[in-house]
């Protein structure tokens, strides 16, 4: 017999080495405690110029950047000052995706459809970005950002007939539902392939700049899909060519069932890593809406004046399961939502609004009961164009479109096939 | 201003090529036409590229159009894909095949699949170049031929030239293409056209008329074998280097062979084909790649499936051999005269 059969033993008066394994501080059952987490004041952190080096942002990737105090007050450098009507914007649009997400939730408990993912306690991080961004400026989403998506007022209707796949879904059926692709609104295609659009953002931005155009790129991955090699192409790519891109890194703790230790998290922030790049890095408090706004402002002006890319880490907690596939319930303790020490985002910003008498608990509550009834509208127009597995999907011969312009001779034979197929299952049936 | 083609090649003036030369006129004229297409890859801006592809260009067109990149070929594909999303037509050079194993997530998951998961909204109009291939002591790195991982993806398209004149007119329409192509370069052929015979000196391109290519713009339709030889005794489809091989031992052989060289793998000359070897009753498959799951065994269960009745002899299948490639037995590994002959004599006695 070749090769070795088995290890070597530990040798010598050395002692032996032990292999850490990570495991996150609570588990189902256990009483949550939150108090080993280093949660800073709001307002006091500082907010460099813009076209500051990327080492000078080393304070802000370790700190937390803050805006609404425990009062939900605006305070310190980092308030964006917005007025009231685009608070007002602003709460209302992630009001609007938390009713969507309620609402398709149950559409897949329904059987509506196949699947679903909520961005419950989320949405600061996918709808302040949008809003501090042009409209133009082209996005590289993961899963969980359909807040840009309704931010950038894109109809819920065709949100709905993708998720659907019904015959009026403008991705014919093809995509798992949530993978949305939208290029008139500047939402490029989503990948069921974790971290790939990161490099792809770096070189859409290396495009815009190739060409002299003003347009910037922002990307979004979960801590979880930092621990792939495109993020490392990403923010090399990036910081070598000085590309007009924005990192977004939602660490919301939780990778399916792999708390965020596995990405790393308990060495060094999320936001540290760009440092060590040369690429701007920010963190901040993912539930304050107004210190995202800011730090994506931040970040866009720096990009769009040549000044290179910045990475920002939110802060913040995935409030539900990973998906309908997913029950958070047989990995972590029930407590850590409830005792979340940065809160709801929802709740703070309208609390910040009410604080400044520019919005009310009734004004709060007819405008929920109206957002309920606006998702429940578009939720039955996008019925009467079918909901999954009930018939109305795309013609049979969509299938094989578009995989290349033109269809190859074997994609002709195997439409042949799958409709021969169909027939002789159905022999009635017609290609509508 | 684009120029437009001439009406017919054979009135173009022309310039005998090797295939290096041909390779970098093909970027020139694409970086002239198009200001959408950039060049980007290891070593390839100013020095040109480790076998001379890129020689000149970023001088040319400057450094935002032709450029160097860091060594990260998941990086180098994931950019062009970005690049492609928003309207560029990248040309990306993974420096060896052996290499392109980094990129192949960006490549099979996202360059290939990014118009029919966006019903056409976004398009990834790629060109990766990269040389492959093996018959110059690579060893395990600098010799394999992957042709089958991608021939097996929905949506990418697989280009392997054989001589200058193709590796030019096929590039240019790679280019153009709307759809991502690997374009494969056989090393061993970019200064000669290799036939097997190791032992002896290498034939300098200069002499093979095939080295004779059209100056400015003219493309190669994607999707069209060419028949290198025609013939009535049997039908071999092969591609890249070993079309070379295959030349020089039927021709030695003496037997009236048809050659085919495919040129494309996908989408492939289907109709060549099959013409072909209901012409012949008997076909020969060969490539340099390991032999299991090769692109030949696609080949062999296409010919069989439709050319059956007019086939008198099993079809055979002459590839690499299923192990890593070697260093020191290289002659060994590659399926060269004697392994060819074989197959051959073994069909002509069927």
């Amino acid at each position: 017999m070749t090769g070795r059969t088995s290890l070597p033993r530990p040798g010598g008066n050395l002692p032996p080495l032990s292999l850490h394994v990570p495991e996150p501080k609570f588990r189902p059952g256990d009483k949550v405690d939150y108090t080993h987490l280093d949660i800073p004041p709001a307002g006091v952190q500082p907010r460099p110029d813009e076209g500051c080096a990327a080492a000078e942002t080393n304070p802000l990737a370790t700190d937390l950047i803050r805006v609404l105090d425990d009062d939900h007050s605006a305070v310190g450098p980092w308030d964006p000052r917005l007025d009231p009507a685009t608070l007002r914007r602003m709460l209302r649009t992630m009001a609007l995706t938390r009713a969507f997400d309620e609402r398709m939730y149950r559409g897949q408990r329904q059987g509506k459809t196949s699947f679903y993912m909520k961005c419950t306690g989320e949405e600061a991080t996918s709808v302040a970005p949008a809003m501090a961004l042009a409209d133009d400026d082209m996005v590289f989403p993961s899963y969980r950002q359909q807040g840009i998506l309704i931010s950038r007022g894109y109809p819920l209707v065709e949100m709905i007939n993708q998720i659907y796949s019904n015959r009026a879904d403008k991705l014919k059926g093809r995509q798992l539902p949530i993978m949305y692709s939208a290029r008139d609104h500047a939402f490029f295609t989503i990948s069921g392939n974790l971290a790939t659009q990161y490099p792809q953002a770096v070189g859409w931005a290396m495009a815009s700049a190739i060409k002299g155009d003003t347009r910037i790129a922002a990307s979004w991955i979960g801590e979880g899909s930092t621990a792939e090699g495109d993020f490392h192409a990403a923010l090399t790519f990036a910081t070598v060519y000085n590309a007009p891109v924005i990192f977004n890194v939602v660490n919301n703790q939780w990778a399916i069932s792999s708390f965020s230790g596995f990405a790393g998290a308990e060495r060094a922030t999320f936001a540290s890593r760009a440092v060590g790049y040369g690429v701007a890095g920010l963190r901040v408090d993912g539930n304050d809406a107004l210190a995202v706004y800011a730090a994506t402002q931040w970040a866009a002006n720096r990009a769009r004046s040549n000044g290179g890319p910045t990475l920002i880490e939110h802060f913040t907690y995935r409030a539900e399961g990973h998906s309908t596939s997913d029950d958070p319930n047989a990995y972590r303790s029930a407590q850590e939502r409830e005792e979340w020490p940065l809160g709801d985002p929802i709740m703070r910003l309208k609390r910040h609004l009410v604080g400044l008498g520019e919005w009310s608990d009734e004004r709060h509550t007819a405008m929920d009961l109206e957002l309920v009834n606006d998702v429940k509208a578009a939720t039955k127009e996008a019925e009467k164009n079918g909901i999954l597995g009930h018939g109305l999907h795309h013609p049979f011969h969509t299938m094989f479109e578009d995989v290349y312009e033109e269809l190859p001779w074997n994609l002709e034979e195997q439409a042949d096939q799958a409709i021969r197929e169909r027939r002789s299952k159905w022999p009635e049936w017609k290609e509508s | 201003m684009i120029e437009e083609a001439p009406v017919s090649l054979a009135d173009a003036p022309t310039r005998r090529l090797n295939m290096i030369e041909a390779i970098n006129d093909a970027l020139d004229i694409m970086l002239e036409r198009d200001p959408n297409v950039v060049i980007m890859g290891e070593d390839v801006g100013y020095f040109g590229g480790v076998f001379r592809a890129t020689a000149g260009l970023q001088k040319k067109y400057g450094k935002t159009r032709v450029f160097d990149t860091p060594i990260n070929e998941c990086g180098i594909i994931g950019a062009a894909v970005g690049m492609g999303a928003y309207g560029l037509r990248p040309v990306p050079e993974i420096q060896f095949a052996d290499y392109i194993y980094p990129g192949l997530d960006q490549l099979v998951s996202e360059a290939a699949r990014l118009r029919y998961r966006s019903a056409g909204e976004f398009i990834a109009p790629l060109t990766v170049r990269s040389p492959f291939g093996g018959g110059i002591f690579g060893g395990q790195t600098h010799s394999q031929s992957p042709e089958a991982l991608f021939t097996h993806v929905a949506g990418l398209k697989t280009v392997i030239p054989a001589t200058p004149h193709d590796a030019k007119g096929l590039l240019i329409a790679a280019i153009e293409d709307n759809d991502p192509v690997i374009f494969f370069e056989p090393k061993r052929i970019y200064n000669g056209p290799f036939n097997g015979y190791y032992d002896k000196p290498v034939e300098p391109w200069a002499r093979h008329a095939d080295s004779v290519v059209p100056e400015g713009y003219y493309s190669i339709p994607l999707g069209k074998a060419r028949t290198v030889r025609s013939g009535n005794a049997l039908t071999v489809l092969v591609y890249g280097t070993m079309v070379h091989v295959a030349e020089a031992v039927l021709r030695e052989k003496g037997i009236d062979a048809e050659i085919i060289d495919l040129r494309t793998l996908v989408p492939l000359d289907i109709e060549a084909v099959q013409k072909s070897v209901e012409k012949t009753g008997k076909c020969l498959i060969i490539h340099e790649a390991t032999r299991t799951s090769g692109f030949g065994a696609e080949l062999s269960a296409l010919v069989q499936e439709r050319c059956f009745y007019h086939l008198e002899a099993p079809i055979e299948r002459v590839t690499g051999f299923d192990t890593p490639y070697p260093h020191s037995l290289e002659w060994a590994y590659f399926p060269g005269p004697v392994r060819i002959g074989e197959a051959v004599d073994r069909l002509m006695k069927a």
